[in-house]
């Protein structure tokens, strides 16, 4: 008989050779670390890729500044204990000019905090390829996605000049000052990221596990109150939820969703029940149709 | 790399004193029923397929209904669909709408190529490339194709057999692919007429078997409702197969990639000190265990496994496509785009070789242009030498011998498919690709704008070490492309000079010899497949001038059918 490999051993090979195959053709490779759970689960792929060697370059992130404290925390103690070299890049200068998504509105605010920021932490690193978290099944736009994404010299995506990938060949050419968005993941989907945090045991920030919390009940939306920007309209109080994150970013602009879900098994047991996209309470997504194609050409990821 | 279950009874403990590395989840902490569903989930083997169809067959209610019935499709998604649907006023869900990304990127004048989309059921997780069918369809479909194990061609019932489904049937077949399901659908637009899709299936089956495609499934079916997609449908009693997703679920497509010879192109060495230096790359093919002695190509150097080292601890055997590091006994020199191969059956190493290339620029294929060629982890100059020839996707035949001068190939254009031959400035390292998928494919390059131009399959090796026994006749003809023959070109040096370096230029096996020459050397010659020019007056006078002479001496090679392969001679390139 001939063996074969299950789903998620199959993925995760095809992951660990993007990876190689990056660190082998490229300068000056980056990965752009979210603390996010698929970011923990490329962070663990690339422990793999180079054992018993180090992760030969080093993670950054972009901080918007308005990250959930916890999510700092646990970037900070679980890098330091892995030992790895971390960037972290803010927008200093549009935070001093008071830059915050209820001032500007979060398409503004994201073009200053996240997509000004991350090209800014590019050029200032020289970095040739930038590896993200990001996966075809996210958003409908992803779909089509490259695993090897490619950005000009102004770090923006033309969608009309993207190369095709054919096999396990990618092409790693590029010019002066251009550069490749590398998405190991994106052939994995949000249950493959969490089933496989089950089964390799990876630390994911403790936001994503339910537990009562402070919140603003606003109809569906649970808005997280840690930003003093982020005030009750009138009628509305803090409540204490029973609650949870299932995707991570900045807190004024993630949505927290009802869940009693306090292990992993127990997230997967309601990802099976529970029949909503994750972008869903990203409220980002939905300032405007087809927004993540905006912001992809800008250079957001 | 264990079976991943095993993990979860043992816990590597990666960080016990981690806050959160106790929310993971021991085995205690969530009860038998989902134990055992975790189980099974994690022991899911994964089925990639593509889809091709013409426009309106209807594929993308296919994938939309494969979506919905394995609820694959989330509720928000649902409501903006069956917004757009109440929008257009048919009443029923357009399960279409759930992959319209494409269709307002079509609108857009946006690229339209290869959009992926990924369903579970409770047997197998399935990735689709979904390849529009319009234009472009041909490089859409290679890329979709060059990933999956199988594909599935949508004809539409009313329409029968297009030039189209043809097509699609052509490319899957060219890139590799085993298994084929054909869909005839809108079999509700027929009545469910058994006879229509028995008449189509006699047709295409004959056609699938003209370009030797292995057994397709053929199955009738209703995408708009559902009939034979997901379970059996009452409205064909006729029909005793499977359903889609049970054919999906249940097909055996486990590769011979396994079972073939072990290759593992070396992607990196992996080098933390002194002591360890892993040569670290996913397994193309085969299996290894450490003891097993491997070869080093193109060096050729032996050694043997010490260990197969991995994150998850060293293991007892590793096989395609892990991605593993191997350390070897011995000390031997070994760098990226080296390969680490089995003893027994080793692959081609050579610097030529004749390949299927499938153009996928705007700008054609220029002979003059160096390129560059990655393949496994190398990337090297390479020239396509020449065109032999070219694949007529309307009719799909292939140019063979005896076709006319003037309707050879000089070139490819986008879309178009031929016949190759290529060289390397290095030697590659390879296996034909109908045996081999990872070490038989590349891709070139145009070093000028980076663009990947063109997809290749490697058929044969142009010098062939592995070759045993006599020479024979035929290997010498398939090698130069030409059989043997005697040119006599009279004694004018100019001549001789034009026409040698034209045969010469183009790969030909020539010589040039003296009047003197004994008949029986020559017919050695001729039989070791030798072109052979000799200074001796032709029976025919020669035009004046030695470019008209040497042209009229390249026609009437051609004349004769010397050239076995179309496009040796390049028409519109005089001498
Ligand atoms: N009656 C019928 N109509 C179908 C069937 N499958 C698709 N259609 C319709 O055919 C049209 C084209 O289908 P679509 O999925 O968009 O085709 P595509 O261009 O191949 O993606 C749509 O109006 C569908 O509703 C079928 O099985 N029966």
């Amino acid at each position: 008989m001939t063996p074969r490999l299950s789903h998620l051993q199959a993925l995760e090979a095809e992951s660990i050779h993007i990876l190689r195959e990056v660190a082998a053709e490229f300068q000056r490779p980056v990965m752009l670390y979210s603390i996010g759970k698929d970011s923990s689960v490329m962070l663990r792929l690339a422990q793999k890729a180079f054992h018993p060697a180090p992760i030969p370059f080093p993670l950054l992130h972009v901080d918007t500044g308005y990250k959930f404290s916890e999510m700092i925390t646990f970037r900070d103690e679980y890098t330091a204990q892995l030992g790895l070299r971390l960037i972290v890049h803010r927008n200093e200068e549009a935070l001093a000019n008071g830059t915050n998504p209820a001032a500007l509105g979060t398409q503004r605010c994201c073009g200053l905090l996240k997509t000004q920021s991350l090209l800014n932490a590019l050029r200032a690193g020289g970095f040739d390829a930038a590896f993200g978290g990001a996966r075809r099944d996210e958003e409908k736009s992803r779909a089509k996605e490259r695993i090897y994404s490619f950005r000009d010299s102004q770090g923006q995506w033309d969608p009309k000049n993207q190369r095709p990938e054919l096999w396990n060949l990618f092409n790693s050419r590029v010019g002066p000052q251009e550069s490749i968005r590398v998405f190991p993941l994106s052939n994995w989907t949000e249950m493959d990221v969490w089933h496989y945090i089950h089964v390799e045991r990876i630390p994911i920030v403790p936001l994503y596990f339910a537990a009562e919390r402070l919140m603003l009940v606003r109809g569906d939306s649970l808005i997280p109150i840690e930003q003093p920007f982020v005030k009750p309209m009138p009628g509305e109080k803090p409540q204490l939820v029973r609650c949870r994150m299932r995707s991570l970013g900045c807190s004024p602009c993630t949505g927290a969703i009802r869940s009693d879900a306090a292990t992993v098994p127990e997230i997967i047991q309601e990802l099976i029940s529970f029949r909503r996209s994750e972008r869903e309470n990203r409220i980002i997504d939905h300032d405007q149709e087809g927004s993540m194609e905006i912001k992809k050409r800008e250079g957001y990821f | 790399m264990p079976p991943l279950i095993a993990i979860l009874a043992d816990d590597p403990g990666l960080d016990p004193d981690h806050t959160v590395a106790d929310r993971n989840g021991s085995p205690g902490q969530y009860d038998a029923v989902s134990a055992a569903w975790l189980h099974d989930e994690t022991s899911k083997e994964l089925l990639r397929f593509t889809t091709a169809g013409s426009v309106d067959d209807g594929k993308s209610t296919l994938i939309g209904r494969l979506l919905y019935d394995s609820r694959a499709v989330f509720e928000d998604q649902l409501q903006s669909v069956a917004k757009a649907s109440s929008t257009r006023g048919n009443g029923t869900l357009d399960l279409s709408l759930l992959t319209d990304g494409l269709r307002a990127e079509r609108e857009q004048g946006i690229t339209i190529d290869v959009a992926y989309r990924y369903f579970a059921t409770a047997k197998r997780k399935f990735i689709i490339a979904d390849t529009p069918g319009h234009e472009q369809y041909t490089r859409n479909m290679a890329t979709g194709a060059s990933t999956a194990d199988l594909a599935i061609i949508l004809i539409d019932a009313r329409h029968g057999v297009l030039p189209q489904s043809r097509r699609h049937a052509y490319i899957s077949r060219l890139l590799g692919i085993e298994h084929l399901v054909v869909a005839v659908n809108k079999m509700d637009l027929v009545g469910f007429d058994e006879g229509v899709f028995r008449a189509i299936e006699d047709e295409f089956k004959a056609f699938l078997d003209s370009i030797g495609q292995p057994a397709a499934y053929f199955l009738p079916i209703s995408a708009l409702t559902g009939d034979n997609v997901v379970a059996t449908s009452g409205a064909t009693p006729w029909f005793r197969g499977q359903s889609l997703l049970e054919h999906l679920e249940t097909v055996d497509v486990s590769r011979t990639s396994t079972s073939a010879a072990f290759r593992l192109p070396v992607q990196m060495v992996i080098r933390p000190h002194q002591d360890f230096r892993g040569f670290a790359g996913q397994i193309a093919s085969g299996s290894i265990r450490p003891g097993d002695e491997v070869l080093a190509l193109p060096s050729g150097r032996r050694s043997r496994v010490a260990s197969i080292s991995t994150f998850d601890g060293e293991l007892a055997e590793a096989f395609a496509p892990m991605s593993i590091a191997l350390t070897l006994a011995d000390e031997i020199d070994i760098s990226r785009g080296d390969m680490l191969v089995s003893i027994e059956n080793p692959p081609h190493v050579a610097h030529s070789f004749e390949a299927d290339l499938v153009w996928m620029s705007e700008a054609p294929l220029d002979l003059a242009r160096p390129l560059l060629l990655k393949q496994t982890t190398q990337t090297v100059k390479a020239r396509v030498e020449a065109v032999l020839a070219v694949v007529d996707l309307n009719a799909i035949t292939i140019q063979a011998e005896a076709v006319p001068a003037e309707a050879r190939p000089a070139t490819l254009g986008l879309n178009a498919i031929g016949r190759v031959r290529i060289a390397g400035a290095k030697p590659l390292v390879f296996d034909p690709y109908r045996r081999n998928r990872g070490t038989g494919s590349f891709i070139l390059i145009d070093p000028a704008t980076n663009a990947t131009v063109a997809a290749g399959m490697i058929g044969n090796a142009l010098s062939q070490p592995a070759a045993h026994g006599q020479v024979t006749a035929a290997e010498r003809v398939a090698r130069h492309a030409h059989r043997g023959a005697v040119v006599a070109i009279g004694e004018n040096p100019a001549v001789e000079q034009l026409l040698e370096r034209k045969l010469f230029n183009h790969g030909c096996n020539v010589v040039v010899l003296d009047e003197t020459v004994p008949e029986a050397v020559l017919t050695q010659l001729v039989n070791a497949a030798f072109l052979v020019l000799v200074r001796r007056e032709p029976t025919d006078p020669l035009p004046d001038g030695a470019v008209e002479a040497a042209q009229s001496l390249y026609q009437q090679l051609e004349d004769t059918n010397v050239f076995t392969l179309a496009g040796i001679g390049t028409q519109g390139e005089g001498i």
